[in-house]
């Protein structure tokens, strides 16, 4: 199932598939590994639309709302 | 002299390999972009002197962030690169490693927490490794010191690497090569961290958690300052100074003017530490016994908070309240830094994106975030009125903040940029490092603060005896009287202020002032503008042009607070 990553669950898992934005946001994400094709796990979120903590590799990167739905993810 | 670089991404305990190596006192810290003004150390390699660069931790060479800008300029001036990677995050870290390959310098690759390594479930073949970048390849840990002395053997070993690769698909598909032949992942015992590191960025117990660290926090740096100022400082001040000052004092008597700037005006015959206001009464007394202590305990509590990991939770659990205002959760970093001191809370602006969330940050640290040495002297005023009155006047202080953030939000253009930070693991601070940043935060105080504060009880004494503060006083006793409901000689308070916040809030003491007034003081002073050396570094970091904005929107916010307080309290 294709889904933006505010909209899985803590503890899910999904693929990177698209990651919709600029240049810029492509290489800011890419730096810390999250890119099409990588694995990421959701671990939570805040209320009111704040930032989502995605788990990547080892990494765990908070992302603002707004940019985390840009990233589009397979769910597995 | 040779030139060697330590580079590598943000929370890879790079400034704790960097002090292992120099032995020179540097800050390291746990979140992101801590390095952006970079350290530099000596190390004696057999004969020859070489210059140690601690450069700010990047995650890419791209050259995107201000960091990655500076980083990649160091980079060009480098002889030797001491590449520190994250051995708990071989993937990501090699995304840098390869980039920095690609450049061809000489290089090392150090593999730092080494001891994560097992409990974490990481196996890496070090030799394998070595053969595929074709560097060498050291594993240390920073907080032990293993490895280091390999570290130091090995240098001239370095050398460029041997992979080489053209575009960014090329480069992750050569790490992900790379990373399956050298890297072997087991079963990975959740560790107590680790869980507390989930707990603590959920919702649900995130928040009761952040409740109780910034509790604990105030509690912790209370009892410590209190129990350092009541059975150390007090009493050093009382069984020892106390008898030479008074000596001195008798001494001086006859020569007046003398008598006045160094020991001040006797209260009933006696030195009195806090009321006298001479330069060895007062002016000692205020910076070492009644800031140095909380100004100690902040940066020991803070610090802490820092190298554990805690802060990027924290900018995580506040990323909503700081979007009313215009910025994003990592902005309360610069804000709980600038309540230690507001300087290197300025400074810290800069690991801020963009200009209008600088001039946002910058402006309400510098009205409405007090300094630990203005706390203390608040505390120890306005405290003996009980809680509540300290209450009202951070209450009144964080409202200021609210709503100036808010208003400030509406009206500048532009809108806040989303965050994006790495949550590190919590990891438990290593003390020496720790310590060291402790001291050095110290010590930068009593370099910088009690020359002030000296210098600013000698201004007091001569603008007192020069009848300067009364002349001063009839001009703008309509503002200070009329529209504050102070006293006039407040006045003398104020102008203090520019100077030095503690001396200034100090200075309220003899006035006798009720309880109304006082709150009414404390908040002025602290919001009508800021000290002398936040100044100066603020028109250095915004330009002339923002600073006299901002200069404006302090005065405006000033009259109109003062103005209100009085009306409603």
């Amino acid at each position: 199932m294709i889904v933006d990553i505010t909209q899985l669950q803590p503890g899910e898992k999904g693929m990177v598939v698209d990651i919709q934005g600029g240049w810029g946001l492509i290489r800011k994400l890419d730096a810390l590994g999250i890119r099409r094709g990588v694995k990421i796990m959701k671990i939570s979120s805040q209320f009111l639309r704040g930032p989502v903590i995605i788990q990547v590799g080892g990494t765990q990167v908070a992302i603002g709302f707004g940019m985390a739905k840009r990233i589009i993810v397979d769910k597995i | 002299m040779k030139k060697i670089l330590l580079m590598g991404n943000p929370n890879v305990g790079k400034s704790a390999i960097f002090s292992r190596l120099t032995g020179v006192h540097v800050i390291t810290s746990n979140y992101p972009g801590t390095t952006i003004e970079y350290t530099k150390g000596y190390i004696k390699l057999r004969d020859e002197k070489a210059e140690i660069i601690d450069v700010p931790g990047v995650y890419s060479l791209s050259a995107l962030s201000k960091a990655e800008e500076i980083a990649l300029r160091m980079f060009e001036d480098g002889d030797v690169i001491i590449n520190i990677v994250d051995s708990t995050n071989l993937e990501r870290n090699l995304n840098l490693t390869l980039q920095l390959l690609k450049k061809k310098k000489p290089i090392v690759v150090v593999l730092n927490f080494w001891d994560e390594t097992k409990h974490r479930g990481v196996n890496i073949d070090v030799k394998e490794l070595e053969n595929f970048l074709g560097v060498p390849v050291v594993p240390t840990c920073g907080i032990t010191g293993e490895g280091i002395k390999e570290l130091v053997d090995r240098l001239d070993e370095a050398k460029e690497g041997s992979i080489f690769y053209e575009t960014d698909e090329d480069r992750w598909s050569i790490i992900g090569r790379i990373v399956g032949k050298v890297q072997r992942l087991t079963h990975r015992h959740h560790t107590f961290l680790d869980r507390l590191g989930e707990f603590s960025v959920k919702p649900l117990t995130g928040i009761p958690i952040s409740i109780i660290v910034i509790y604990l926090t105030f509690k912790i740096i209370r009892f410590i300052g209190e129990t350092l100022i009541g059975y150390i400082f007090e009493p050093l001040f009382d069984k020892l100074w106390l008898p030479v000052v008074s000596k001195i004092s008798e001494i001086l008597l006859p020569y007046k003017f003398l008598h006045e700037i160094l020991i001040g005006t006797l209260i009933d015959g006696k030195i009195d530490f806090g009321l006298s206001f001479g330069i060895l009464t007062t002016g000692l007394f205020v910076p070492v016994a009644m800031v140095l202590p909380y100004v100690f305990a902040f940066y020991l509590v803070l610090s802490f908070l820092e190298d554990s990991g805690y802060l990027p939770r924290l900018a995580v659990l506040f990323d909503r309240v700081m979007h009313l205002v215009g910025l994003h959760g990592v902005s309360i970093i610069p804000m709980l830094l600038g309540l230690g001191c507001n300087v290197p809370g300025a400074l810290a602006t800069r690991i801020m994106e963009n200009r209008r969330e600088r001039f946002i940050s910058a402006i309400l640290l510098a009205i409405s975030v007090p300094c630990m040495a203005q706390i203390a002297m608040i505390v120890g005023l306005v405290g003996r009125y009980g809680s509540s009155a300290l209450f009202y006047v951070f209450g009144i202080l964080f409202l200021i903040w609210l709503v100036l953030g808010i208003i400030l939000n509406k009206i500048l253009k532009g809108e806040a940029p989303e965050i994006f930070v790495e949550i590190p693991p919590y990891r438990i601070p290593y003390f020496v490092s720790l310590f060291k940043k402790v001291w050095m935060r110290v010590k930068w105080f009593l370099n910088e603060a009690v020359p002030f504060v000296l210098l600013g009880v000698f201004i007091i004494n001569i603008l007192y005896t020069f009848r300067i503060i009364d002349f001063v006083g009839k001009f703008t006793e309509p503002i200070v009287t009329k529209l504050f409901g102070l006293p006039s000689e407040a006045v003398s308070a104020l102008m203090i202020g520019f100077l030095r916040k503690d001396v200034a809030v100090g200075m309220l003491a003899p006035l006798n002032l009720n309880l109304k007034q006082l709150i009414i003081a404390s908040v002025i002073l602290a919001i009508y503008f800021p000290c002398a050396a936040t100044f100066a570094v603020l028109i250095k970091e915004l330009g002339i042009k923002d600073m006299l904005e901002a200069t404006f929107i302090m005065i405006i916010t000033a009259f109109f607070v003062g103005g209100v307080l009085n009306l409603l309290l």
